[in-house]
């Protein structure tokens, strides 16, 4: 019957549909003027959105609802409240954005896009989570492909759509090899593979999920779609829609694969060597990167990889790490292509040597930068350090000491080009120019939407109980 | 409820650079003084906390914790001991002697300072945390802004690639000990990381020889252990002044502290299997280092490399074991970081005149400069180890230990002092006496009252220490005494 908790469950959901009708009327009503400052209506009613969820909608028990469509539980309230502060950011940057800021529907494509995600982290069914799935792509393949006459924006958009539908097809085909062999598409009740069914099934999900969050080798769109979709999105994409996978990677391996089954070491194995490859590949060619939101795009490859060392030491700290991680991560490239998007406005350049000089075209700009790329980079006391060292631990906990290690060493190499990148900002100067006379003025929403980042991944980095708490109680519901 | 002061200690660094930030940029006055304001207050803290240190009682004083992240046992644990309260005012000492050295930068000058503070911070974290995760914490605080002050303020020639190098090594050193630091918490089964429970775990014999390597040595690349030691003297060149005094005078101290703190103290059983490997690197840091302080030409590279050369005795003053070693190595660590940076300061002052650093090119400054040539000197004297002078209360307990241990590596190590004895003086008589130098002459102008407190207030230190020894060394046995009994009483 219906409850109280089913309309909790859903809550954020129905409140950003309504959001997103609200700002289809305004559209029309205002008849295509002033559209920019529908972003503040979608930042503003996100944030509302946010606090009521955070108030009203925090779960107790977890508990199946809607027939086992999806369960109502910390995972999903944490990913949810994750997703949501990552959109109101991005409609914040996305202000400002030439030819995506004015248009109402880019507003909406970004709401159905979280309500999507939403439904990701909090499905428990095979059908109603391929459904999540695709309600988050296919506004996400628009957005990439928003800017119609610029050929980069178009290509990515493209791209994207076929990577992502051949994806999805591969994962689509193991949800039915699950469903022909054992009836059920809920994910509590499916149960006795064989082990080599279970390995094809393993590799078949894995496939798609992979591809959502760019683990190589199936990163390939990754780079080309990162660096042609508008700057705001690309931040999106790279953020909310890669922890939203990460949610489903976590909430489908452990479940149909618990710790203690038979299965477990051999999908453990296949994650361990698959981080290993992403960490690696990711932070191997972001070294050769000039243009920066290329090499941001293999930095967030090998992040990817970080937090996967995580899901693969299969514990509650492990889970909770990732989730920490990922938390940590959203505000770090957040705010790393919020940058990049209030720099390029000015300069009409992503390359990184057109960076020199920016710390005396706008210092603050420059400390936000350095902000983020430290904590990309995990140096304390931002948000990256502490989740770095988290990851690690559950690795050394779980006997992966390897692990750790290879990822330690990929570490280093991320060191190298993150502070290249911060050398080209602080010490370079620019030719023959006087920095003052360039100067990169911010408009509103980007300081806001900065500064709130900044002070977020300190404020994880160094009060980090808390945050950890709420990680871990939403990695316990898995356990 | 006592005054917390170390917290004070360690956060103040971190008010003031924040302060800094906040002011505008082009008050470059204001901004100095208000530089100079807060590493005063550290320093005068950090004396009290040395003043106040009670002997007698020994162990781990002026206690503070704070519950950080109980579920994981992380907290704020503070304290100091014999061997941390002496680096605590070394850090004061040369925090307030490079603001007063640093007075003339005037390429944003507000950045320098607050960059500078957020290292002191993490330097004073690392000496009074008791908490391993915090130890870690501050450790890379220290770390970082290392970068960046080296890499903009520094000599133009090399600042990024050393800047580039330094920073790769210290942090491929500190995530190589962090795999170790987690692997102690995990297999201690204590779910915490105050070491002070941690001393108790006793790890299986295996996993300290497997672990206590990677721990120390991780450690000690910032302590300049050969052979992982190349990123010292370049950095050193190629940083500010300032940077100089804080990297050579205090950082090296950390990395040899920390090494001593979390690879001794919690691995003593492997400790005493690999100290013999860690007495061979020593050794190798201080005869090497020596010969090559000596062939250089330029004075800094010099500097740098007899710190490499003197950090080395404090590596071997611990791999002895042995009470009068590791007392010895502790006032090393203090005398070292004293007298590093009054040569730094020294030369950075004759720098910043003649333009220039080659041995050769200088010439006659002592009647110019007579403060830097004279504190120069006892400089000198310090780093030969003249009795009378505070190198010689370091290191002759140290090659007592040594000899205790492996006379003939005594023998090898006690020729560096004839080394250093001669890089030193001919160094001297070469920039501070002789003829100066047709292209030279008229343009050394003398140097501030301020400079003069800093040159003064620093080899006053060293001779304080090397005529009463007895201000310090009985500090450090308490601190060294904890660490023989973790030992086993050795």
């Amino acid at each position: 019957m219906f409850n109280s908790s089913m309309i909790l469950a859903i809550l954020p959901e129905i409140l950003l549909l309504l959001l997103g009708l609200l700002i289809l009327i305004l559209d029309i009503v205002l008849k295509g003027k002033d559209g920019r400052n529908l972003g503040w209506v979608a930042a503003g009613g996100l944030l509302f959105i946010l606090v009521l969820n955070v108030f009203l909608a925090k779960p107790t028990m977890p508990t199946d609802v809607f027939g086992g469509m999806i369960r109502y539980d910390m995972l999903g309230y944490v990913f949810k409240m994750l997703f949501i502060f990552g959109a109101m950011l991005t409609s914040l940057f996305m202000m400002d954005s030439e030819k995506l800021g004015n248009r109402g529907e880019s507003y909406i494509l970004l709401l159905v896009a979280t309500i999507g995600m939403n439904l990701m982290a909090s499905a428990t069914d095979l059908i109603m989570l391929y459904l999540a799935i695709e309600t988050t792509s296919i506004p996400m393949y628009i957005l990439a492909g928003f800017m119609r006459d610029d050929k980069k924006s178009t290509e990515a958009g493209l791209k994207y759509l076929l990577f992502g539908a051949m994806a999805s097809t591969v994962m689509l085909y193991g949800f039915s090899l699950i469903f022909g062999f054992t009836g059920t598409t809920a994910l509590g009740a499916i149960s006795g593979f064989s082990l080599p069914l279970a390995l094809g099934v393993i590799v078949l999900i894995l496939v798609g999920i992979a591809f959502k969050i760019s683990l190589a080798p199936f990163h390939f769109w990754a780079p080309d779609v990162y660096e042609g979709a508008p700057t705001p999105i690309t931040g999106f994409l790279s953020t909310a829609s890669k922890a939203a996978g990460f949610a489903v990677l976590m909430r489908l391996f452990i479940g149909l694969f618990p710790p203690a089954s038979a299965y477990a070491p051999s999908w453990t194995l296949i994650m361990a060597v698959l981080a290993t490859i992403t960490m690696t590949v990711g932070n191997v060619v972001a070294l050769s990167q000039s243009n920066i939101k290329r090499m941001l795009a293999y930095s967030s490859i090998a992040h990817a990889g970080y937090a996967l060392v995580g899901v693969v030491s299969l514990s509650e700290l492990g889970v909770g790490s990732v989730t920490f991680y990922l938390i940590a991560y959203v505000l770090t490239n957040l705010a790393a292509f919020g940058i990049i998007a209030a720099f390029s406005k000015v300069t009409g350049s992503e390359k990184i040597s057109d960076f020199a000089g920016m710390s005396r075209r706008n210092s603050g700009l420059a400390l936000a930068m350095l902000v983020a790329f430290l904590s990309l980079t995990g140096m304390p006391p931002f948000g990256g350090f502490v989740a770095k060292v988290f990851v690690f631990a559950a690795a050394v906990k779980a006997d992966m000491v390897w692990l750790a290690i290879v990822g330690i060493l990929n570490s280093i190499v991320g060191l190298y080009y993150y502070l290249t990148v911060l050398k080209v900002v602080y010490l370079h100067r620019m030719e023959g120019e006087n920095e003052e006379a360039h100067p990169i003025p911010l408009s509103r929403p980007y300081a806001i939407a900065l500064s709130v980042l900044s002070a977020g991944i300190l404020l994880i980095g160094i009060i980090f109980g808390p945050w950890f708490n709420i990680a871990s109680s939403a990695a316990a519901g898995l356990f | 409820m006592t005054f917390p002061i170390l917290s004070v200690i360690i956060f103040s660094p971190i008010v003031g650079a924040l302060i800094l930030l906040l002011m505008p940029a082009e008050r470059k006055t204001e901004i100095r003084v208000v530089a100079l304001m807060t590493a005063t207050f550290a320093l005068i803290l950090s004396f009290w906390v040395y003043l106040n240190y009670d002997q007698v009682a020994a162990g781990y004083q002026f206690i503070e914790k704070y519950a950080w992240m109980p579920q994981l046992g992380i907290s704020l644990h503070l304290g100091v001991d014999g061997i941390s309260t002496p680096l605590l005012l070394l850090t004061g000492v040369v925090m307030f002697t490079g603001v007063i050295i640093s007075w003339g930068i005037d390429d944003r000058p507000r950045e320098f300072f607050a960059f500078l503070f957020l290292l002191a911070s993490g330097v004073f974290g690392v000496f009074v945390a008791l908490d391993l995760f915090m130890l870690f914490f501050f450790y890379e605080i220290a770390v970082f802004p290392m970068y960046l002050l080296i890499a903009i303020w520094g000599w133009v020639k090399t600042r990024e690639y050393a800047a580039m190098k330094l920073t790769l090594y210290l942090f491929i050193g500190s995530v190589v000990a962090l795999i170790g630091a987690l692997a102690m918490y995990f297999n201690s089964g204590f779910e915490t990381f105050n070491m002070l429970v941690l001393e108790t775990a006793n790890f299986s014999p295996e996993f300290q020889k497997i672990w206590f390597l990677p721990v120390f040595l991780g450690f000690a690349v910032l302590g300049g252990i050969w052979p992982f030691h190349n990123w010292s003297p370049d950095g050193h060149v190629a940083a500010p002044t300032a940077v100089s005094m804080f990297h050579a005078g205090v950082l090296m101290k950390l990395g040899a502290f920390a090494a001593l703190r979390v690879g001794i103290m919690l691995l003593p059983e492997g400790a005493k299997f690999w100290a013999p490997l860690i007495l061979m690197l020593a050794t190798v840091n201080v005869v090497y280092g020596a010969f090559i302080a000596m062939i250089q030409k330029d004075l800094k590279y010099m500097i740098g490399f007899s710190s490499v050369s003197h950090m080395g005795l404090v590596m071997l003053g611990f791999a002895t074991l042995t009470k009068a070693g590791m007392t010895g190595a502790g006032v090393q660590m203090f005398s070292h970081g004293v007298m590093t940076a009054l040569f730094f300061a020294a030369t950075g002052m004759v720098y910043d005149r003649a333009h220039t650093r080659q041995i050769p090119e200088l010439g006659g400054m002592m009647k110019p400069l007579p403060w830097v040539g004279v504190t120069f000197i006892i400089g000198g004297l310090v780093s030969m180890g003249m009795p009378g002078f505070s190198g010689f209360v370091a290191e002759f307990p140290i090659f007592m230990g040594v000899w205790q241990v492996k006379p003939w590596v005594a023998i090898l190590a006690v020729i560096s002092i004839v080394i250093t004895a001669a890089y030193i003086m001919l160094a001297i008589r070469r920039t501070f006496f002789g003829e100066m130098p047709k292209e030279l002459e008229g343009h050394i102008t003398p140097i501030s009252a301020m400079d003069k407190v800093a040159l003064g207030l620093l080899s006053g230190l060293m001779i304080a220490l090397g005529v009463f020894p007895s201000i310090m060394v009985p500090m450090v046995e308490t601190g060294i005494e904890n660490v023989l009994r973790l030992l086993g009483g050795a």
